[in-house]
């Protein structure tokens, strides 16, 4: 009986610890973190070699290249306008994240969500008027942003295919901006977009039709409301994150942003 | 002068002692080479003035002591001695060349060599920095505003309920004005139809290739005026339209907008 019994000693508290300290040092994630060479274990000098791992070790590899020419980091000839878009879109999927956390899409209970989001909910009314301004604030940069590449001349060759995407985007742009329109279902929303909607039945041949198709139905109701949140909080952010993509890596691939003139 | 490579003045040897053991099995071909390499004009196939200057420029050359004589004719030289031993290397051309020239490859020909490096800078920290701190600044923006504006919220929904004026939301009230003044199917589909597919074909349409400002003067105003159209009208839409969606001054009458 004795013999199947494990002799071994039991393990001390501090061999126990060091043996997880020796894993943990050990883990993949740990020396990921402290791979050699990382700031993580020598610090951060600044020396051209650390400047261009900064870029090229990180997710921003993908956006920016080590280096850029130097006339393109003068803020006073793109006054950051793209930039702040697409940070702008980013600070809406943040709160507008945090706002479907207490909205439901129905006829019956819109309304009263925003309400009890706007009087009961911690930080509820700073976050619904921050994507409100937010979104007003993107479609106008995005337009400021389409009015400084044509001023510039940045349309032309090569990069006449990428205007055609930042047309494409700044449809999206308003496209996302109406559809959230109606979302709170007040007064403002309803008639807002049965004016624009009432628009859009004006189209030749196929006008009955898209509006139609637009209002699940022949008036703006509850089934209006349903689609209209999954086109803007779904499908429309997902549409426009496809030709960002294409747009940002149009932008490197025709040889970074234009100029100078 | 350049120093003959040992190795080829071994191989050079070589061959002739080849070419003098190879003269003992046939007397007729070794008799044929040896004369024409004592007598290079016998070839046929270099003009008669091309070999009367070869021949007077090596006379220079030995005259002047070898100082400048070049690879080719020293290699010639070498090889020239070979007659003597009777025969020449294998593989060498009229006059006893061993090497001739193929082609002439000139710079930039096959790759491109940028001529002017551009100026580049680091991206950190040079455009991080200037783009954080916009994102801060545009962040912190909004965070103000929000704090002391907030959105508007009207009364629920209803549809028996219209409001007057009912306005698009502000970046198509442009359009709303349109239609005030054209038939719908000209101000809501014509128009702005037009202009987005102007708008998408614009690089397809200007083909001036400059950038320059005083070069696209025709291009910046139409622009300009097309920015203008709806800029004005988007704010008659917004601050001069009233009940009924009738003219009104905002100073007068108040303003009906919501954003």
């Amino acid at each position: 009986m004795a013999k199947i019994l494990d002799d071994t000693p039991k393990p001390t508290a501090k061999e126990r610890l060091n043996k997880t300290l020796d894993g943990v040092q050990g883990s993949q994630a740990w020396s990921s973190i402290f791979r050699p060479g990382s700031i993580f274990r020598k610090g951060y000098t600044d020396s051209p070699r650390n400047r261009s791992y900064v870029i090229m070790n990180s997710v921003l590899y993908h956006l920016h290249p080590v280096k850029v020419k130097r006339h393109a980091v003068k803020v006073s000839y793109t006054l950051c306008l793209g930039g702040l878009s697409f940070f702008l879109f980013i600070l809406l999927t943040v709160t507008g994240i945090f706002l479907m956390f207490f909205y439901r899409p129905t006829d019956v209970q819109a309304w009263n969500d925003i309400s009890n989001l706007q009087t009961s909910v911690t930080f509820g009314l700073l976050v619904r008027n921050m994507h409100r301004w937010g979104a007003h604030l993107m479609v106008l940069s995005v337009f400021l942003h389409m009015a400084r590449v044509f001023y510039h001349g940045a349309y032309k060759p090569p990069r006449e295919f990428n205007w055609v995407i930042g047309v494409v985007l700044l449809m999206l742009t308003l496209l996302l901006s109406f559809t959230g329109y109606l979302l709170p279902w007040d007064q403002l929303a309803l008639w807002a977009v049965t004016v624009g909607t009432n628009m859009m039945g004006y189209s030749p041949v196929i006008g009955t039709q898209v509006r139609f198709v637009l209002l699940g139905g022949k008036e703006i109701g509850g089934d209006t409301l349903l689609r209209w949140y999954v086109l803007h909080v779904l499908m429309l952010p997902f549409v426009i994150v496809i030709f960002m993509a294409i747009h940002f890596w149009r932008v490197r691939k025709d040889g970074g942003i234009s100029g100078p003139l | 002068m350049t120093e003959i490579p040992e190795h080829l003045l071994k191989r050079a040897q070589a061959a002739r002692e080849k070419a003098a053991a190879d003269e003992g099995a046939s007397d007729a071909p070794a008799a044929a080479a040896a004369a024409s390499a004592d007598e290079p004009a016998a070839d046929p196939r270099i003009p008669a003035h091309l070999l009367e200057r070869s021949k007077a420029r090596k006379a220079q050359a030995d005259s002047a002591g070898g100082g400048g004589v070049a690879v080719q004719e020293k290699v010639a030289s070498v090889v020239a001695a070979a007659p003597a031993g009777g025969g020449v290397p294998v593989g060498a051309g009229p006059g006893g060349h061993t090497q001739r020239l193929l082609t002439v490859v000139k710079s930039g020909s096959i790759q491109d060599v940028k001529a002017s490096p551009v100026d580049k800078v680091h991206t950190w920290p040079h455009l991080l920095a200037a783009e954080f701190v916009a994102a801060l600044a545009c962040i912190s923006f909004t965070f103000f505003f929000s704090i002391f504006v907030n959105a508007p919220l009207l009364q629920q929904a209803n549809i028996n309920k219209t409001p007057n004026p009912s306005k698009a939301p502000w970046y198509f009230l442009g359009l709303q004005e349109l239609l005030t003044m054209f038939h719908p199917m000209i101000a809501g589909v014509t128009i702005p139809g037009v202009g987005l597919i102007v708008l998408i074909l614009a690089p397809y349409i200007d083909k001036n290739p400059s950038n320059k400002p005083e070069d696209r003067k025709f291009a910046t105003s139409l622009m300009t005026v097309h920015l203008m159209f709806w800029a004005v009208l988007v704010i008659i839409g917004s601050f001069f339209r009233g009940p009924g969606f009738n003219f009104t001054l905002p100073w007068r009458d108040g303003i009906f907008f919501e954003l």
